[in-house]
């Protein structure tokens, strides 16, 4: 079953037309990386998929029931940010009137917290956490609602390579309940290694299909 | 003390304004709208010193002029690039028309004086009562959108893509924001309302790392600098105003001695 579904996509900023054409599915429990040099679109992609950016032409279409989880490339947390990493999670509980969190929200933010191996340091401010900490904070937050769709945007793009390698093997764990994942990224290692799909973005066009096809990097050959 | 009639205004006015300050403090220091604050106390001169010429109570003005201005200036200065310009400008513009009002106006010093510096100890009980209403407005419709604010002040990212509709969060957080900077300068004056709208929050956030833990600890600094100064400001004939200022600096400089010796040596 299609957790998202896109064609003929069209995104221009004024005159600069930025993905054109571009059409792909991803299925319930894909890892489909999106991947391509800096410049090509793949953040306005995104941007485009979580209604931020309005597309001049084509079809997002997502189901009704689905919900998607985003971890951001950048974000605003420096060493002064006051929350710590539990209430920065638990910020995704949802538009409820009642101000706080009542005992089933409150499990649930433990039980993220459990998975991503963050218990032991959930009450240390986010600030003072370490970049990969941080990240796990992050697609704690993400996955709070059980999405059925997590894009991540260059999550990966601070860590060193060992950090890289636990945060994606934390990420397909969660697979097991049917998340589908959308990794955008330039790292060619961790797309052949992760992914199930890939959709390569190029700037006079686009590639997709199983990883096995996804063609050489020529900085590779 | 208690046995007069205007320190019991005194101490029950200002309880109400402790505690919307500490939970719009938090919140304002989360969204860095400190700079914003302090204009909105200078539009809130030029509408205490519009209502003292037009004849009406000093708040009806500040509340006027600070909930048209609020969202306004909040638009305007969300490009950070130039914000401090906007700001500069709108501040300069109605302190200049705060010393106009009150120029056309018969009776400068003294109103310019309570306007400026509050002038707790002369509130009445029907102004009591119009403060304690105003403070429930702003805490009920505070808490209605908690959840959202706290999502949009401290993860603004994160709360834009679960579809928190930042700009509606926005102008009802400025508007409440007007109101609790009105509330605010019956007892601190226009001049000072940062002091308790910024201050005590900004200090709290050095203690604790919860939300929830924030709000009550801001609170609990506004009200022991609102009431220990309203206390020194009775015993030694001192301006209020003046104690609460130096209590909340005191319990500023605390908190970051507190921040760079104990939790960092940690």
């Amino acid at each position: 079953m299609a957790v998202i579904s896109v064609e003929d996509l069209n995104v221009a900023y004024g005159n600069h037309q930025v993905i054109t054409d571009l059409s792909f599915t991803v299925n319930e429990g894909d890892f489909m990386v999106v991947i391509g040099e800096n410049g090509v679109g793949k953040t306005t992609l995104v941007r485009a998929l979580l209604g931020l950016l309005k597309p001049r032409s084509g079809e997002i279409d997502i189901p009704a029931n689905t919900k998607i989880g985003y971890v951001p490339q950048f974000r605003n947390i420096d060493e002064e940010y006051p929350l710590s990493i539990r209430d920065f999670v638990s910020l995704n509980s949802g538009k409820g009137i009642i101000p706080w969190l009542n005992k089933r929200e409150r499990a649930r933010v433990d039980r993220m917290i459990r998975m991503t191996d963050l218990t032991a340091i959930a009450d240390r401010p986010l600030g003072l956490a370490s970049g990969g900490e941080k990240q796990r904070a992050y697609l704690a937050q993400a996955l709070l609602q059980s999405p059925q769709l997590l894009i991540l945007d260059e999550s990966t793009a601070s860590l060193d390579n060992e950090m890289k390698y636990e945060l994606l093997d934390l990420v397909t764990r969660f697979q097991q309940d049917n998340l589908s994942v959308m990794f955008i990224t330039h790292d060619w290692d961790l797309a052949r290694h992760f992914g199930t799909r890939f959709l390569q973005m190029k700037p006079n066009g686009y590639n997709e299909g199983p990883i096995n096809e996804l063609p050489e990097h020529e900085e590779e050959e | 003390m208690l046995t007069l009639a205007f320190m019991r205004h005194a101490f029950i006015a200002s309880a109400f304004i402790a505690v919307v300050s500490g939970i719009i403090g938090v919140f304002v220091v989360a969204r860095q709208l400190s700079f914003l604050t302090h204009t909105l106390s200078e539009i809130g001169f030029a509408g205490a010193s519009f209502a003292v010429f037009a004849g009406w109570p000093a708040l009806d003005g500040m509340i006027l002029f600070t909930m048209l201005s609020s969202v306004l200036v909040g638009q305007m200065s969300i490009k950070e690039s130039r914000r401090e310009a906007v700001i500069s400008a709108v501040s300069a513009l109605f302190i200049g028309l705060g010393i106009l009002f009150l120029s056309l106006s018969s009776q400068t010093a003294s109103s310019a004086t309570s306007i400026l510096f509050g002038s707790v100890v002369g509130i009445s009980i029907n102004e009591v009562h119009q403060l304690i209403v105003l403070s429930i407005v702003v805490l009920l419709i505070t808490l209605a959108i908690y959840r959202q604010l706290k999502f949009s002040s401290f993860d603004p990212i994160g709360a834009r893509v679960v579809g928190i509709n930042e700009t509606l969060i926005s102008v009802i957080f400025l508007l409440l924001l007007a109101l609790s900077v009105s509330v605010a300068a019956q007892i601190v004056g226009s001049l000072l309302i940062f002091i308790l709208l910024t201050l005590p929050a900004a200090s709290a956030k050095y203690f604790t790392h919860g939300v929830a833990k924030m709000v009550v600890l801001a609170i609990l600094f506004s009200l022991l600098g609102t009431w220990l100064g309203l206390l020194l400001g009775y015993l030694t004939n001192w301006p209020v105003s003046f104690f609460i200022a130096v209590i909340e600096v005191v319990i500023y400089v605390v908190a970051l001695i507190y921040q760079n010796y104990f939790v960092e040596a940690n």
